[in-house]
């Protein structure tokens, strides 16, 4: 049923349909999240380079289209609304003789049917995108791959970002240096106040709370620096929550990896306590070995009840899990 | 002794509050030697300040939140002028971190609490009990308590001005920033206490509005035959009293852990700050409505009354209105889908906010064919109805777009939904508040507000809102999250000194307000409204005089269809004569009471002294408020008769203006 009506307005083969076919690895996806919104975004992009009208990933451009294709269905309705509203108060101002004065037109059972109608008819069909789009980005859901997520936990601090690679036994702050075309699966928390992990080109953003874990799939169709950043007030110190998250060739990446594993300080209990200490980095720090299990710490010593545990990697079961 | 106060409270190393604190103290103290060298006390304290007629209390609510309007506008353009200069680092623009802070979480609490809400309360309160046909609202006494204790709230949050900090953790004080582990200072206590204290004014101002709605309507005035301006307003008291009690609980579990080591929404020991996020919206989704709601009934009795026509599809709106109060408490979760609710919860609330579209969707074409067939008079209450009808439409579909989850996802928290909201709050909530300042004032004052200056003010406001505002849009798609006290993105930076400009725009519109008001009340004479119909109006409140009579009505009309009073316009019009002179009899009306001045008084003793701990201190508020209760309670007498012949006189006078009137329309 909704398969229909989306591709009604999403015809499938449009040059940007094809455009992403070609994209690196990403899981399937309706034809209305792949489509281009009529070709009115690359006018909005020119203006909005660097933000969420310029993603450089699956998650983002699926995003960008629903947002671009409900902006314009709406349209649809909005326009004609503001230009009756204008036309109408204009003809029928009170000096216009040849308006027609029906002082007691009150009601009409069609006019009714019809308002009542517009509406609802499209709220039922963006409703229909509404269901689609939150499960296809649910942000738990896995990015289909044939290469392994990499896995990277995340830490909001007052105020700084910690991203430890768990696989990898690093850890740095305030950058993020990812693989492309790999998907990438967070597992974020808070140590302190609440902070949203958003990199606006890449998509979705997500609350990290204290004492919860949340999980977000995000993948960088190419090598390149996106800004990243909290979208949530946190604070004195909360201009400066942000990073780069910088995206990979798979080779450079495995050298960076290389070349940071071992090197540097270990972020044990001690460092982990100085980043706990209110205040912002200006730049980013690397740690070349860190305390296994300092996720799970983190996340546990805020809360003791046993249902909180996370159920960290189970990918796409029920996000409330995680959250109660 | 003193708590926590001490000197160090006095704000003596921020130039920029100390220099307002004294400014405005200056200011209080002119007006108040002025009232005191003119010897108004005793007007002021018999006819306002102890006055529990609905009209004195509605319009001390409408002139608090003008004034605070002006307290919440000076907010908005400091962060406006601040952004606009704030690329770089911490030091950028002109205000520290900890001062922005403060002035954001200020402005968002007073625009709405302390704006908003008493624009739409005092316009419900002056207007709902003359609609009806009412003498006044249910409890007299307890209404003039609910306006003074709301205002207690606001004299809190402007104290914090002078002694101590405000909040710096946003007008809803999430946790755990506002726990004290992160908020150690009394900031979030202020915001705490005042909107505490404001909060049971307004609920008890809630109940009163719906009791007097369901109890006290003039004979035939059946529900279904209550101008729309009483439907909003009974479907926004109910949410009020609905609502309110979940902001009470909220804030009380909040100030348990902070007062005494509770761990409602802490960190630890099994605290769940989401917990909070949940309740908060759950009061905080209906109380957009609250505001939005009576705004709706303002457009459509102002619409109706100038197209010269009854309002389309009445029965419709009804429906509508009450669609939407009912679907408002079921959308709280799409303020923070990035909580990461899982896809069915996030799915199920997008759809459900995006079903509240519909009934406001047919409220606007309602709206719209109310004018086909109408004879408009494009007068300044109509064009704050017209721009409300296109900017609000606009910012529906905003707001629809942000209902989506997934596009949630990309601009929850940015500037995207900073201009999302405001463009539903200033083109919903201020426009309809200034349409019904305009169209009612004639009615409490006697005189109607100058043409000119009201629609400058509109053009102001609304180009301004446009201009301030449309930017915002594009920056929180290039990703510019609200609150930021400075930035590093460049580009970011032209989009800001534009909405810079429109803010500008928008204060020469609020300009344009104050010099209306002067220059009406000097030239009130010619502007004089005599006849109690300034507008041809359709509802009851015009039946009576400009300004009405303590008692409202001579006697209680007697409804016999909508519209009530058009209906009795039209037959004396038909007749050519006025119905027949009624038996005259004396009318009962309450006293006046101090209760509410002196509960208010203690109330800010009892909110000042538990945000700095001096327990004496509240221990004394307390019980001085209560005590004022039991001194009410003891009252021997709590009615006066104006005795029939004085009715009869006044009445007389009042049919010789509408029998004059009716002879105009006769030869005409």
């Amino acid at each position: 049923m909704s398969e229909s009506i989306l591709q009604a307005v999403a015809p499938a083969g449009s040059p940007a349909a094809a455009a992403n076919a070609t994209a690196s690895p990403q899981r399937p996806r309706h034809p209305l999240l792949r489509s281009r919104a009529f070709g009115v975004a690359p006018l909005l992009l020119t203006a909005c380079s660097g933000g969420v009208l310029d993603p450089k990933g699956p998650i983002g451009d699926a995003e960008r289209s629903i947002l671009l294709n409900s902006f314009v269905i709406m349209l649809f309705v909005v326009v004609p609304v503001i230009v009756l509203t204008l036309a109408f108060a204009w003809w029928f101002r009170a000096s216009n003789p040849r308006a027609k004065y029906m002082p007691d037109w009150v009601y009409s059972g069609r006019i009714e049917f019809i308002v009542w109608s517009i509406p609802a008819l499209v709220v039922m069909f963006l409703g229909g995108i509404a269901w689609v789009g939150s499960h296809d980005l649910d942000p738990w859901a896995r990015i289909e791959s044939k290469k392994p997520p990499v896995e990277i936990q995340v830490v909001s601090l007052d105020w700084k970002w910690l991203f430890i690679y768990p696989d990898q036994g690093i850890a740095t702050v305030n950058e993020l240096v990812v693989p492309a075309q790999t998907p990438l699966h967070f597992h974020l928390t808070s140590a302190t106040v609440m902070n949203s992990f958003f990199v606006p080109q890449l998509g979705s953003q997500i609350y990290t709370m204290a004492g919860m874990e949340s999980q977000l799939n995000l993948l960088a169709h190419a090598p390149g620096v996106f800004d990243g950043l909290s979208a949530q007030f946190s604070g004195e110190g909360f201009p400066e929550m942000r990073f780069k998250l910088r995206a990979l060739a798979d080779a450079d990446y495995a050298a960076w990896i290389d070349g940071r594993r071992g090197a540097g300080d270990r972020l044990d209990a001690a460092a982990y306590r100085t980043l706990l200490q209110p205040g912002v980095e200006k730049q980013p720090r690397y740690f070349g070995a860190v305390e296994s299990n300092l996720f799970q710490h983190i996340l546990m010593q805020s809360h003791t009840l046993p249902a909180m545990k996370a159920q960290a990697g189970n990918g796409e079961t029920a996000a409330s899990a995680h959250m109660h | 002794m003193l708590g926590k106060l001490t000197w160090a409270a006095i704000p003596t190393d921020e130039p920029i509050a100390l220099i307002t604190v004294l400014v405005v103290l200056l200011g209080i103290g002119a007006v108040l030697a002025w009232i005191t060298v003119k010897g108004h006390w005793t007007y002021l304290w018999k006819e306002w300040i102890t006055s529990v007629d609905h009209k004195r209390v509605g319009v001390m609510y409408f002139l608090l939140g003008l004034v605070m309007l002006l307290r919440g506008f000076a907010d908005a353009i400091m962060m406006r002028t601040h952004q606009a200069l704030a690329v770089g680092g911490a030091d950028a623009g002109y205000l520290a971190p900890d001062h922005f802070n403060q002035i954001f979480s200020a402005h968002g609490t007073i625009m709405i609490f302390f704006t908003a809400m008493p624009f739409m309360v005092g316009l419900m309160n002056y207007v709902v009990p003359l609609q009806i046909g009412a003498r006044d609202v249910a409890y007299p006494t307890l209404n003039s308590v609910s306006f003074w204790i709301t205002a207690a709230g606001m004299a809190l949050i402007n104290i914090s001005l002078g002694v101590g900090v405000y909040s710096r953790a946003g007008w809803l004080a999430y946790p755990p920033l506002s726990e004290l582990q992160f908020s150690p200072d009394v900031g979030v206590d202020y915001h705490l206490w005042a909107l505490q204290i404001s909060g049971v004014g307004t609920l008890m101002s809630g109940i009163n509005l719906v009791a007097t709605i369901f109890k006290m309507r003039a004979p035939g005035m059946t529900l279904t035959r209550m101008p729309i301006f009483c439907w909003t307003a009974l479907a926004s008291n109910l949410l009020i009293v609905a609502a309110f009690p979940i902001l009470t609980a909220t804030f009380a579990m909040l100030l348990l852990d902070r007062y005494l080591g509770f761990h409602f929404f802490t960190n630890d020991a099994g605290g769940n700050a989401m917990m909070y996020v949940n309740l908060i919206w759950a009061w905080g989704h209906p109380e957009v409505y609250i505001l939005i709601l009576p705004a709706f009934g303002v457009f459509s009795e102002v619409i109706s009354t100038f197209s010269g026509k009854p309002l389309f599809g009445y029965r419709s709106m009804i429906a509508a209105t009450m669609v939407i109060c009912v679907l408002s408490f079921m959308v709280w979760l799409h303020h923070f889908f990035t909580m990461g609710g899982g896809a069915d919860v996030n799915a199920f609330f997008g759809i459900m906010t995006m079903i509240i579209s519909v009934p406001t969707g047919v409220k606007v074409f309602n709206w719209m064919f109310t004018m086909y067939g109408g004879r408009v008079r494009f007068t300044a209450p109509v064009l704050w109805t017209i721009g409300f009808m296109i900017t609000f439409v606009i910012g529906g579909m905003t707001g629809v777009m942000l209902a989506i989850p997934p596009n949630d996802f990309l601009l929850h928290n940015s500037l995207f939904l900073i201009a999302h909201f405001h463009n539903v709050v200033i083109g919903g909530v201020v426009f309809g508040a200034l349409a019904g300042y305009m169209y009612w004032f004639p009615k409490a004052f006697g005189f109607r507000l100058h043409e000119g200056w009201g629609k400058a003010s509109f053009w102001f406001w609304c180009i301004g809102f446009y201009i301030a505002f449309m930017p915002l849009y594009g920056l929180g798609l290039m990703g510019m999250t609200r609150r930021m006290q400075h930035y590093d993105n460049p580009a970011w930076q032209p989009w800001l000194v534009v909405a810079m400009f429109g803010t500008v725009l928008i204060f020469f519109g609020i300009v344009c307000l104050v010099i209306q008001l002067a220059v009406s009340i000097r030239r009130r004479e010619a502007l004089a409204d005599t006849t109690g119909d300034p507008w041809d109006g359709r509802s009851l409140e015009w039946i009576t005089t400009s300004p009405p009579p303590s008692f409202n009505f001579s006697v209680l009309p007697d409804v016999r269809g909508e519209e009530a009073y058009w209906g009795i316009k039209q037959a004396a019009l038909r007749a050519r004569r006025l119905a027949d002179k009624p038996v005259y009899e004396p009318i009962h009306l309450p006293h006046n009471s101090p209760t509410g001045f002196f509960t208010a008084f203690f109330a800010v003793v009892l909110g000042f002294a538990m945000i700095w701990h001096i327990w004496w201190l509240a221990i004394l508020g307390l019980v001085g408020a209560f005590a004022g209760f039991v001194v009410f309670a003891w009252r021997d007498e709590d009615e006066y008769e104006v005795p029939a012949a004085e009715v009869a006189a006044y009445d007389e006078q009042r049919r010789a203006i509408r029998q004059s009137l009716v002879d105009t329309e006769a030869r005409a």
